[in-house]
This record gives C-alpha cells, structure tokens and sequence, in this order.
C-alpha cells in the first residue's frame, strides 16, 4: 500500500473536503434518533405541540442536511477515486510497456493483464467505497456509542458487551473461507481449461469420437467445482444470520436490563426506544466496518501485485562508450546468452554482415534462430561476448536510436483491432505514399484493395484475414519505415512457395541498401542470401553462401536435399 | 427476441430459468417455509420490545418485572429460532444454487460438445468461456440471492404494515407520503442509471482488450519505439473508461443516501405524530417505539428493490448469453437409416460436390476424385484456396451443399458420423495437446492402450528419447507453463497418436510443418510406416512431401486447377509447375 499511496498524496485536499463533508452528514444523520428520544422525554410531556413542531423541523432538517451531505461526498469520492486509478493505470501500463522481455517474462503477459484490468479495478473500488463507508461506518460506529454512553453507560456497555462477538464470528469466517475461496478459484482454473482445450480441440474430439469422455472428464470438474462452492458457501452462510442474532440478542438484553434501571428510576423511556434505534444504527455500522477490513485486505492483494511492477527495477540501460569504424554492419562477436541462465541457448556465436547483404540463418527448432534475433535487437543482453552495428557495440546506443534502425517481423507477431493502415503505420510518423509503397513491396497491395482499402478494420489479432494476408501486412509495416536492418523471423511460413518467391524478388530490388536478416526453415527462402548461418543446438554449424554449405556443411546439404527432394537443384535449377 | 418487446423476452427467460429450478420442488418449498417463519418470528421482535416498554410503566418502581420478563424471554426464544431458520434457509439456498449451477454448466458444455467445429472457427474462445464462467454465475447469484431477497421484502413489507396497522393506523397515513416518494425516486434512478452503467461495463470492456492485445505485442511495440504513442493511446481509453465511471457514480451513488433519507424522513414524520397523538392519548410510548422500529423495516426493502432490479438487469442480460450459446443449433443428427461403416476397405470418391462456409461465398465448386485403397493423394495450392475444406468435407466436419461423397461406395451421409469419423486418424497443423500425462496424450485415441504400443508409437515417431529424457517420462503432466516443449516436439506427439491408430484413411493436413526439415526427414521412415496400405489425403506447402502421390489435386480458387502425378503435371507445365519452380528461384 505504501507505494500507491503516493498516488493518493496529490488528492489529500479534495479527499479532506469529501471527508468533512461526510463527517457533517453522518453527524446530522447521528442525531436523529437522539432528538426523537427528546420529543418523546422533554418536550411531549410539556405538552406543547409547537414543540413537538420545532424539534420535528429540526430533525427534518438534519435528514436533509444528511442526504446533500452523502451525496455531495460520494460523489467526491467517485471523482477522486477514479482519477486516482487513472494514474496508477496510467504509470503501469506505460512501465509494462517499457518493462524489458525477460521481465515481461518473469510476470508473463496473462498476469501483467490481469493487473492492468482486475487489480486496477479492484483499487478503484477501494478508493471510492472506503471514502463511502470508511468515514461513515467507524463515525456511526464511535459516535453511536459516546452518544449512548452519554444516554446511559449501562445500557451501552452491555450493547457494547456484544460487539466483540461479531468481530470475533467475522474473523472466524473469514480466516476458514479465505483459504477455501483460493482452492475454488484453482477448480475453477480446471473447469477453464477442459472447456478451453474442448473448444481448441473440437476437430480432434470429434475425429476420435472422444465427446463422451470429454463429457465425463467435463463432469467431474463441474461437480468438484459445485462442491466446492456449496462448501464455502456453508461457511460463509453462518456471517448474516449469525451477527444479526448476536445484536437481536444483545437487543433483548438491553430490554431486559433497561427494565431493572427504569425500576431504580435511572433511565427513562424514551431513552430506551432512542436506545434500540441506536443499536440497529451501531449493528449496522459494526457490519459496515468488518467489511471494510474484508475490502480493505482484497485491496491490498492487488496493491502489492501493483507495486510489484511499478517496482521493478530498470534494465538494459545504455552504457558509455564510443564506436570504432568498422567496415562490417552487424557483428556478433563470441555470443552467448541463456534465458533461464543454465544451459546455454546460444553458445560463443560469431558472424559479421556487411551494409546491403543479405544475412540467412537456419536450423532446428529451438537451435537458437530467435535469438539470435532477440540479441541483435537487445530484448535481452547477451550473457558473455558482443554485439556491433555499424562498429558500436549496442549497449552504448540509445535504446531509441537503436531499434530505430529496425524493421521486424516476430515469430507469431501481432495485429490488433485498427485499420489496415494503423496496423501498418504501427503509430509510426509515416506518409500515406510510404504505407502503401510497404504494402506493395510486401505483395499486400492486392488483397488490401479487394476487402475495400486502407481503412479496412481487423478484428482482434487480425482473425478476420488468412495466415497469408497477415503475414504480408506484417512485412508491410517493417517496411514502412525503410529501416537500415530489417528482421524477417520466420515470417514467411504461411505464403506458398510462389508468394514467398515473389517477396524476395522485391525485397533485392527495392531494398538495396538495407542489411536483411532472414530466419527461415525452408532453404528456399535463404537460398539467394549473401551469407547463411547454420546453426545446431546454439552453436554455429555452418557459414557461408549456399553453394558453399552444401558441399561444406552435412546439416545444410541434409536439409536442402529433404526439401527439394533428392534430385535437387541440379535437374530444376536453371 | 426483438428489441421491441422487451417484456414479451423477459417472460420468457424467466420461463427457461423456472425451469432450471421448478425441478427441485421440494427444495423450494422448504426454503418458502423458512424464510416465511424465520421473518415473521424475528418481524415480532419490535412488537414485543414494545410490549416490554410498556410493562415498565413510567418507570421509578413501577415496573411489572414478569411482564417485562415474559416478552424479553419470547424475544429471545423468537430470535433465536428465526436466527436457525435463516441459516437453515441460506444453507437450502446454497444446496438449490449448486444444483442449478452444475446443471446449467452442464447445459451448456453437453450443446458445446454436439456443436459443429464451424461454431468454434467464429467464436473467440474467451467469450464462450466468460459464458461457461461469468455468465452463469451472474445468472446463479443473482437468482439465488435476488430472488430470495424481492420475496423476503415482500413478506417483510407485508407483515410490517399489519403491524403499524394494528399499532397505530393513523399514523400509517406517514406512509401516504413517503411511498409515493421512494416510487417516483426509483423510477428516475433507475431509468438514468442504466445506460450510465451500461456505457461503464463497455468502456471498461475496450480498455481491457485494449491492454490485453498491446500488452501481448509489447515485443513490437518496443521494437518501433512506439511505446510512448501506445502510451498516450492507452490514456485515450483511461480517460474515457473513467469518465463514463464517473458518470455512472454520479447518479448511481444518489441510491443510497436517498434510500437513508427517505427511512429518516418517514421516522421525523413518526415521531411528529405519533407524539401528537400520544399527547392526545391516543397511543402508548411502547407504541411508538415499535412503530419507528417497523416503519425502518417498512421502507428499507422498498428501496432496495431499486438496486434490485438493476442486478436483474444485468442477470437477464447474462442468461441470454447462456441461452443462446445452449440453442446453437447442433450437428445435424444422424439419418434415421444411417448405417454403421464397418469393414472398411478405403476407396474415397467425390462426385461434383459444392460448399461455401456462408451461402453467399462458395469455398469448393464442382469438385470431383477418386482416391484407390492405399493410394496417396496430394492436395496442394496456395493459401485459402480451400485445401482444409476439403478435409472437413471428407470428415463431415462440414457438410457439403451439393454432390456426394461415398466411402466404400456408401454415401457418407447414410453412415453414422462416429463410425465415418472412426475410419480416418488424422494429423493436423495445430497440435493439439490437454493437460494431462504424456501416455494420456499419445494413448487418447485407443482405449485401454497399453505401455508398449505407446512407447512403440512414440519411438517411430522419434519423440520417445525425448519423453524418457524428462524426470517424470511418460508420466510427464503436459501444463501451459511446466515442462518447456517445442511447437515441434508436441507435433512429434500428435503423429504418435496418430500411430496409435489403425484406420484405413488417413488425413496430414500440415502435418509436419512445425518440425524442422531434419527431424521430419528423420521421421519419414515413421510416416511411411504410418502411411502404408493407407488412403491417405495430404496437405503440403512443402513439395518434397507430394511428389510420390499417386495423384496431386491442384487446388486453386475452389476448383481443381489441375490433377496427375508429378511429373505429368511438371511436363504440363501449369500451375504446379509454377508452384514447383519457385521454390528452386533465387531472388
């Protein structure tokens, strides 16, 4: 909570006035039922009814000055709560976004969601509800009491005598079903899934004719998850009809004791009937309370998950340092890197590409192509070695400067819910001609004009358009900005080998003098590349142009050969 | 369901969900039972506070101690009693709801489970799942909870206008006025507040998926620098998620300080006159004391209706959702005169068949083969030329809109889908695994498979070292986030299921495009072994894999382009050959 509340500091001023204001109203409405004992004790006996007028006027006056009060102040606490979230969401999602990849890991991206969207939310809450009842509920509370206490202190201290009871049933409660809330949520985790790969998997379900088993494996988290709401659900159906039996008890006391007191003539009538209404005010202020607490301890879980990342500290800083002319663009110099630092996912890694040429890499799934990808463009640092462009090691360029040379495609990367156009300007400065010279050049250009042009929306990732189409307007965008190095990881796969063809064409000619790094599986795509690395394992197993690996390098003539069939190049290549 | 007759739907959703609970009758009138007695016994507690009161006379040695004794002892018994009959009524309500709740849930997953794959290529797996979650539970709560709450107000208000009646009927008059008063305020809250809050939940709604789908791309965000226009993007949808709250709150938090204003006003106006009657010696103090406490319960629940019915709003909203995924129309059952497939020989023919996913937009046109037992036809083509339609027609994922396919010479759409489906064991391009044991994975497909022909499957398909390489080895549980396995590698798993089958037909669609070319050329011994004395239908970008078929469909636009072995087809010098040569291009 410490680290949200100097979110809250700004709004001090504001939040006092909605406080006093709240004070006000509560006090009014805290009177009401004193002045009614009054008129019933002092002014009914004097028999006046203009009396009984007055002191009505006054209560009345109270009830109004009660309801402007509350609704003034809630209203205040509506407004300053949510321009505090704001800026909480504001500052994490503008950390998430800059938080670096193998933090984003740590948190993983449903998580980090989640506390943009639930926590936030969650605080939100919090902040207005805790000005709500916060003030009202503890004044109604304390006040209740000294205004009984004033009444007659016996009468309120066996009232009070039965508060700790309920605090102590809320706790009770609480502590049990705290810990059963947290195994419900895992078993509805479970039924989340089934219903989840069913839906994934409903061509191979069907295929196998497995829909009876899928139901009864269906079934069986259905019925835990239904046993294990009606278990929490028990435990926490005693909170309600337990404290309302604690008051309506302590009620009866109060009675019962009030007729002793009455006898020895310490109390009057009216104080008694002041005294239940009071009671009921105290109960449902004490309910009031033990729910802040409920809240108040929610709020701080997703407090604490919020701080977390807004905690996190700031990698990948840049370092000082000059550059050394160097004839070579990208240079890698003895790499190596692990995500999980044990284990090397790339090991001692070196290469140099030069300005213009045309860098392929290839290899077995996970032998370490991406990253490859993720180093040169420093997701991550690497672990031991460098990495230079243009002859500046990279973590002495400005993280601007930097991927401000890039134009990339991800492995998997991503399109959102805009335009064609916004999703290929990515909130980029680039003029209406550059966008659609990318989209040319990326063999987009076609299908844009047949769903009806640039302004063309997708929907969410883009799922309204083929695996092809996406991957064209992905090139698209890394094109745009006619990067100095452009990046295709993998981003190819879904175009036939026609497309494909066709992009490299375009790529040579229209992008001289950009340095290319191509990711790929199919030596087809690497074929024309200046230079190839083979990679296997994370250790470099081949370099060199194509016709060189194939007679140097037994992994590379293996792969070549698979995929273009035994005969080869040597009967089509022409 | 039109808009226009928003009355004529909520009859009849709440005709659909009556039904959900009229099953548990018995259940029901127990819990009527309980909750009638339990408030009444406790609606007689402020009579007898009265009653006590009054036996305590003007007090100063006055006081009747049996009386008061006798109603503070009914007090007590009537409050502890209606103290165990609520919570008897929570814990009958609890029961009710679990039932209700399993049950829907299990509505919806068993219309889930006939639906044809089409539904799930349409809908986003987060909404189908906020209904299986979300939505029922809003419908359960507020049905379980609402309900019991609109019928306990009534007894309520009920039982405490019989009271004030019997107590003080003129002063019952007070309430002439201040129940018109909390009508006229309901109906103008809850008309503003509605759309307010409805505008809320979307706001909200949009900056969600907006987080979610930029957070997810954060990788490409920082790749372009964007992360300060994202930034400022994001503040766009803040701005207006909290705007739209405010709004909402503005009127919304109206609610309770009126609901409060409305009980104190009711009480100045009691005490006014019942001070003025008691001065005319119409009434007791005692009176007066239950009556305030009566009137407080009085207009307590007809305010809460309010809020009320704006939880109901939103459970109607909820339950249409739920009802409309459970009316989904289902596959089409199976003809009365559907013949099991048996005895499966595995020649497949298609006859002039045509399918368009939506009526307007044909996928295939005239299509028409012959695939001979143990031949291996090739479908290639380029993206979305309609190659996977072809599978789902052949696996009657789909139907088709006209023509005919037959198996063995019997019309697939005479034979029962599960035994058709049966006949064919399949590889797809999205590998599909469950949370479960490696064995459970590759064993799904066959019943009662035993440890050797898994370990036999997992081996041909080059996966078994991997999977004794982990601690737990075929025990593995396969979990989003445990074991780091690779896109190929849970593919290596799929063919081993695949292998686990012995079926005459088999369908690749992509089967081997997230291996890498030398493991797949490693498992080629394995696909081949997986492919003998098979029909087999494959799918390929990669034209190394269809050069042996028996015969290549050319797909392109929905129609065979051209069909013939490889090098007819390369001789032919068509589209294929085009399709060939571009591969060997460079630049």
């Amino acid at each position: 909570m410490r680290d949200i509340m100097k979110y809250i500091r700004p709004f001090f001023g504001y939040i006092s006035v909605t406080l006093t204001i709240k004070f006000i109203a509560s006090v009014a409405e805290l009177l009401i039922p004193s002045l009614l004992a009054y008129i019933i004790d002092d002014v009914v006996p004097t028999g006046e009814a203009s009396g009984v007028f007055i002191w009505g006027g006054v209560m009345a006056l109270c009830a109004v000055t009660a309801l402007l009060g509350n609704v003034i102040a809630n209203r205040m606490a509506a407004k300053s709560a949510g321009g505090i979230t704001e800026h909480i969401r504001h500052d994490l999602f503008s950390k998430i976004t800059f938080l670096s990849s193998s933090q984003l890991d740590g948190f993983t991206v449903p998580s980090a969601v989640s506390r943009l969207t639930t926590d936030t939310y969650n605080l939100n809450q919090l902040f207005a509800r805790m000005q709500r009842i916060g003030v009202r509920g503890p004044i109604l509370l304390i006040g209740g009491i000294a205004v009984t206490l004033v009444m007659d202190p016996g009468l309120t201290l066996v009232m009070i005598a039965t508060l700790p009871l309920i605090a102590l049933l809320v706790y009770f409660v609480t502590v049990k079903s705290v810990p059963m809330y947290t195994k419900q949520q895992g078993i509805l985790d479970s039924m989340v899934r089934v219903v989840q790969e069913n839906i994934t998997g409903a061509r191979v379900i069907k295929a196998l004719s497995k829909t009876e088993y899928e139901r009864k494996r269906y079934d069986r988290v259905n019925n835990d998850l239904a046993d294990m709401e009606q278990r929490v659900g028990s435990v926490m159906a005693v909170t309600n009809p337990g404290s309302t039996l604690i008051l309506n008890i302590g009620l009866t006391l109060v009675v019962a004791v009030g007729a002793f007191r009455m006898d020895a003539g310490l109390t009057s009538p009216g104080v008694i009937i002041a005294f239940i209404n009071y009671f009921t005010i105290i109960l449902n202020a004490m309910l009031g309370v033990t729910r802040i607490f409920v809240m108040w301890s929610k709020g701080q879980a997703s407090a604490k998950r919020i701080a977390q990342v807004l905690g996190a500290p700031e990698e990948l800083t840049e370092q000082p340092g000059g550059g050394t002319e160097d004839e070579s663009h990208i240079r890698f110099d003895n790499v190596s890197f692990s995500y999980e630092k044990a284990g090397d996912n790339l090991s001692h890694v070196s290469f140099s590409v030069g300005r213009g040429q045309t860098l392929g890499i290839i290899g077995a799934t996970g032998s370490g192509k991406s990253t490859i990808v993720n180093l040169l463009m420093r997701f991550y640092d690497a672990d031991t070695g460098r990495i230079f462009i243009g002859g500046r090691d990279i973590r002495t360029i400005p993280a601007k400067e930097l991927r401000g040379k890039f134009g990339v495609v991800f492995q998997n990367d991503f399109l959102f819910a805009d335009t064609i156009r916004e999703n290929i300007r990515y909130f980029r400065d680039i003029s209406e001609s550059s966008l659609e010279e990318a989209a040319r050049t990326a063999g987009a250009a076609e299908f844009i004009e047949s769903v009806g042009g640039m302004d063309y929306r997708l929907s969410a990732r883009g799922n309204n358009l083929s695996g092809g189409q996406k991957q064209r307007l992905l090139i698209a965008r890394a094109l745009a900005a006619d990067p100095e190095i452009l990046i295709l990881d993998d981003a190819s796969s879904a175009l036939d080998y026609r497309t494909d063809a066709c992009l490299r064409r375009e790529l040579a000619s229209r992008l001289e003098g950009t340095t290319k790094v191509i990711v790929a599986q199919r030596v087809s795509s690497l074929k024309g590349a200046d230079l190839i690395l083979v990679l296997e394992g994370g250790k470099t197993a081949g370099w060199g142009t194509h016709s060189q690996l194939m007679q140097s390098c037994p992994i590379y003539r293996e792969i070549a050969e698979s995929q273009m069939g035994t005969a080869g190049e040597v009967d089509f290549d022409e | 369901m039109s808009e226009e007759r928003p009355s004529g739907r909520k009859k009849y959703l709440i005709g659909r969900l009556w039904k959900y609970l009229s099953r548990h009758g018995f259940l029901i009138a127990a819990a009527m039972l309980c909750m009638l007695s339990g408030n009444i016994l406790a609606l007689w507690g402020p009579k007898l506070s009265g009653s006590a009161i009054d036996a305590m006379g003007a007090g100063g040695g006055s006081v009747d101690f049996p009386r008061v004794f006798y109603y503070v002892g009914l007090m007590a018994a009537f409050y502890v009693a209606s103290g165990i009959l609520s919570y008897i009524l929570s814990l009958l309500m609890i029961r009710l709801s679990r039932k209700v709740i399993y049950r829907m849930r299990k509505d919806v997953f068993d219309r889930l489970s006939v639906l044809p794959v089409g539904f799930f290529d349409k809908y986003q797996t987060g909404d189908i799942i906020s209904v299986i979650s979300y939505d029922i539970d809003t419908v359960n709560q507020s049905f379980s909870n609402d309900l019991l709450q609109v019928l306990q107000s009534a007894v309520i208000v009920v039982f405490s206008l019989v009271m004030m009646l019997t107590i003080a009927p003129v002063l019952v008059l007070v309430f002439a006025v201040t129940i018109p008063l909390s009508v006229v305020f309901t109906l103008f809250i809850t008309k503003r507040v509605r759309p307010l809050f409805r505008k809320r939940s979307k706001k909200l709604g949009e900056l969600n998926g907006f987080v979610e789908e930029m957070i997810g791309g954060q990788k490409t965000t920082k790749a372009y620098g964007r992360e300060k226009e994202v930034v400022s993007r994001f503040d766009v949808k803040n701005r207006e998620a909290v705007d739209a709250y405010n709004k909402a709150e503005y009127y919304g938090t109206l609610t309770g300080p009126s609901v409060n204003f409305i009980n104190n006003i009711s009480m100045v106006l009691v005490s006014v006159f019942g001070a003025l009657t008691y001065l005319n010696g119409g009434i007791g103090l005692g009176d007066i004391s239950s009556f305030v406490q009566y009137s407080r319960k009085f207009s307590g629940p007809i305010n809460e209706v309010a809020n009320i019915i704006g939880e109901l709003q939103s459970a109607f909203a909820a339950a249409e959702r739920v009802f409309r995924l459970i009316d989904e129309l289902p596959e089409k059952p199976d003809a009365q005169t559907a013949r099991v497939l048996n005895d499966i020989y595995g020649d497949v023919c298609a006859e002039n068949v045509s399918f368009g996913y939506t009526p307007e937009k044909p996928v295939i046109r005239d299509f028409s083969m012959h695939a001979e037992k143990g031949s291996l036809v090739a479908i290639v083509g380029p993206t979305g030329a309609g190659k996977t339609t072809i599978v789902n027609l052949l696996m009657r994922f789909y139907d088709a809109d006209s023509g005919s396919i037959r198996v063995d010479g019997k019309d697939i759409y005479n034979v029962t889908r599960s035994s058709l489906r049966g006949a064919y064991s399949m590889v797809l391009q999205d590998t599909w695994l469950f949370h479960g044991t490696i064995f459970d994975n590759i064993a799904y497909g066959k019943e009662n498979a035993t440890m050797e022909e898994v370990v036999r499957a997992a081996k041909a398909a080059k996966i078994h070292d991997y999977i004794v390489s982990l601690p737990e080895g075929y025990q593995t549980v396969l979990s989003d986030n445990g074991v780091n396995i690779s896109k190929g590698q849970k593919q290596l798993l799929t063919i081993a299921r695949a292998m686990m089958l012995d079926c005459r037909m088999l369908i690749l669609d992509e089967a081997t495009s997230n291996v890498d070319t030398r493991t797949e050329k490693q498992i080629q011994e394995a696909m081949r072994e997986l492919m003998k004395d098979k029909t087999c239908f494959v799918i390929a970008h990669r034209l190394s894999t269809v050069q042996n078929a028996d015969n290549i469909l050319v797909i392109r636009g929905g129609r065979i382009e051209e069909q013939g072995k490889h090098d007819e087809l390369i001789a032919k010098g068509g589209f294929y050959s085009k399709l060939y040569y571009a591969q060997f291009e460079t630049y």
